[in-house]
């Protein structure tokens, strides 16, 4: 009995530093940026200066004066908060056709619009480019962002809907049907409140990859749509790297994001497990 | 007003044909009971009567009109399902206004609708309770209650005490027959059960694999079988079907006699058997009988006690006026 409950003991004593290693370890970048950003750009290469330093709010200061910081966030807010809002507002019906009134051909619809993930984006950068340059000319606006961060998540948004929905019992629905609603009195009486945490967490994560995306961010926008991920980008100057600019540019353009994230917490468990966790 | 008629209706999943060409006539006013083997297609009939699958063709009829093409929510249809399908995000109250909101009816006349089904369900004391927190023979009458409050012209019902314990059942089932006789609305009703479907119908439908055996009161199918299959279908325990020298001896290619038409002597009789198992029920005893060289096994029930055992020999007669005939291929003569 004692043996059993000390090497038990051993046992949660090694998990736990285990877990604090791996947590520490993830953390550290977060933690590097952050402490590098209240050092100049001088002292941010010297070694010695690797822990103790004096701090200084010249990068953040720099930052909101000269590179109009809060621009770019307004373009980060308005643009995930949208492409999110249409994401969601095409993604539950889909997802609701699907889940409830599957096709004979439902599941492979789902599989191909997966593999639209698998699409290499540097493949078409010059078509969509000369597209919505050239021919359209809705580059660098606000539109054409949202339409494109929508797109690129539209897949995965509607597979994790997907995965919700089917959660829900079929008779539930065919209730609300008996009982004489529509099909939209059933999405807002009966599917959307039964699966709100599901919805919830999946407009976080949309939310999150919004925010984050860089690579068509960066290259379909110059000035009037550019969001934090082009702040960043256009900070890697061509005389060097700033090390203590950049690093104050990045630390405010992931704040936001990663304090979101702490405070629903359970919400991005649960949607990254798929409801998995309980 | 509720007569419900099928026109040829088939249905088929895929390739698979589960409903043949079929039709049927379930007046107003009718308590009509499906029942069959498991798979026969029962559950099938009635979502596309209440509209939740499609015909692959025919037609289905409300009260005349063709409502083929019309969605589930426009038939005005009630349903209860075996699982409740509840509203769980909603209270008791919240889920049988839900029908009578969707449908715009004044927040005073659902309140009285509410008070009014509570009361007749025994609901009062849980109306602001969610689903979750009933029992379910509590369950089952929200259920009803949510299908009662919006008048139907029928109600469907898909095997709703199931999942209940036998002693709810019973009273379920006496509270479903008094609501038919109070309200003489159109009723359909899909069960596994035996005395479910002999004492609640007026009608009793038998499927098999999508067809329809037999349509008719529960007394005529109990007395006059058209079929094999309804005759082994119909009573429990089922009735003893003998397809040996006996049958010919009747002009018949089988004969059947149910267990409750056998009379029973240790000393003579017309059969003669042993003893497999007795099982005493108090107000009944069922006799399994072997080696009567006439089946497998006779099943005979007579009333009261009797003290008979393992291997005993035991001497059986028909009553002869209560012997069914059939036929090669199984219909009745
Ligand atoms: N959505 C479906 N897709 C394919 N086949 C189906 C579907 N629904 C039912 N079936 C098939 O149709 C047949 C009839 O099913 P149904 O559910 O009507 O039977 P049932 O008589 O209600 O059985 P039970 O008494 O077990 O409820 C079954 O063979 C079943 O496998
Ligand atoms: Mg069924």
């Amino acid at each position: 009995m004692a043996i059993v409950a000390q090497s038990s003991k051993y046992g949660q004593i090694g998990r736990t530093t285990l877990a604090w290693i791996v947590g520490l370890l993830f953390f550290f970048p977060i933690f590097w940026l952050v402490l590098t950003s209240f050092k100049t750009d001088a002292d941010a290469v010297k070694p010695e200066f690797l822990l103790f330093f004096t701090p200084t709010l010249e990068n953040y200061v720099n930052m909101t004066e000269n590179y109009d910081y809060w621009r770019f966030a307004r373009n980060s807010v308005i643009t995930s908060v949208f492409a999110t809002v249409f994401t969601l507002a095409v993604g539950i019906p889909c997802a609701y056709a699907m889940a409830f009134n599957p096709a004979r051909r439902t599941k492979d619809v789902l599989m191909w619009m997966l593999s639209t993930k698998m699409l290499p984006a540097a493949g078409v950068l010059y078509p969509m480019t000369f597209l919505t340059k050239n021919i359209l000319g809705i580059f660098d606006t606000h539109f054409l962002v949202i339409i494109v961060l929508s797109l690129i998540n539209m897949p995965i948004v509607i597979w994790m809907l997907f995965t919700y929905f089917k959660e829900i019992p079929r008779e539930i629905i065919e209730a609300g049907k008996m009982d004489g609603v529509n099909t939209w009195g059933e999405i807002r009486e009966i599917l959307i409140p039964l699966a709100w945490g599901g919805i919830a967490s999946t407009a976080l994560l949309c939310f999150i990859f919004c925010w984050n995306e860089a690579y068509w961010t960066v290259r379909l926008t110059t000035t009037d749509a550019a969001t934090l991920s082009k702040l960043i980008e256009g900070n890697r100057a061509p005389e060097g790297l700033f090390f203590g600019r950049l690093s104050a540019v990045s630390a405010a353009a992931v704040g936001p994001i990663v304090v979101l994230g702490w405070f629903c917490q359970k919400q991005l468990v649960q949607g990254l497990t798929f409801g998995a966790v309980k | 007003m509720g007569k419900i008629v099928l026109e040829n209706v088939t249905k088929s999943f895929g390739d698979t044909q589960v409903i043949p060409p079929l039709n049927l006539t379930i007046e107003d006013g009718e308590f009509a009971v499906f029942v069959g083997p498991s798979g026969c297609g029962k559950s099938t009939l009635l979502r596309l009567i209440a509209g939740l699958e499609d015909c692959t063709s025919g037609d289905v009829l409300i009260n005349g009109d063709v409502v083929t093409q019309v969605s589930p929510s426009k038939r005005g249809l009630a349903m209860v399902f075996q699982t409740y399908a509840l509203y769980p995000h909603m209270t008791v109250r919240k889920n049988i206004a839900f029908p009578m909101r969707m449908s715009g009816m004044s927040e005073a006349e659902q309140e009285k609708k509410i008070q009014a089904a509570a009361e007749s369900l025994n609901l009062t004391d849980y109306l602001d309770r969610k689903p979750g927190q009933l029992s379910g023979g509590q369950r089952q009458r929200v259920a009803i209650g949510r299908a009662i409050v919006r008048d139907p012209k029928a109600f469907l019902f898909d095997e709703p005490l199931s999942n209940l314990d036998a002693a709810l059942r019973v009273g379920m089932r006496l509270e479903i027959s008094e609501m038919h006789a109070r309200m003489g609305t159109t009723m359909i009703y899909v069960t596994h059960d035996q005395v479910e479907a002999m004492t609640m119908a007026d009608k009793i439908v038998v499927l098999q694999a999508g067809v329809i055996e037999q349509v008719g009161s529960p007394l005529d199918l109990y007395h006059k079988p058209q079929n094999e299959f309804v005759a082994g279908f119909i009573g429990s325990p089922k009735m003893n079907l003998i397809k040996t020298d006996e049958a010919a001896k009747h002009n018949a290619a089988t004969i059947g006699i149910r267990p409750e038409h056998l009379t029973v002597s240790t000393t003579d009789g017309a059969w003669k058997g042993t003893v497999g198992v007795a099982e005493h029920l108090g107000s009944d005893t069922f006799i399994h009988v072997h080696d009567t060289g006439l089946a497998d096994m006779i099943t005979v029930r007579i009333s009261g006690d009797i003290a008979v055992k393992h291997g005993d020999r035991i001497f059986l007669t028909p009553e002869a006026d209560q012997i069914h005939k059939f036929d090669a291929n199984g219909l009745r003569i």
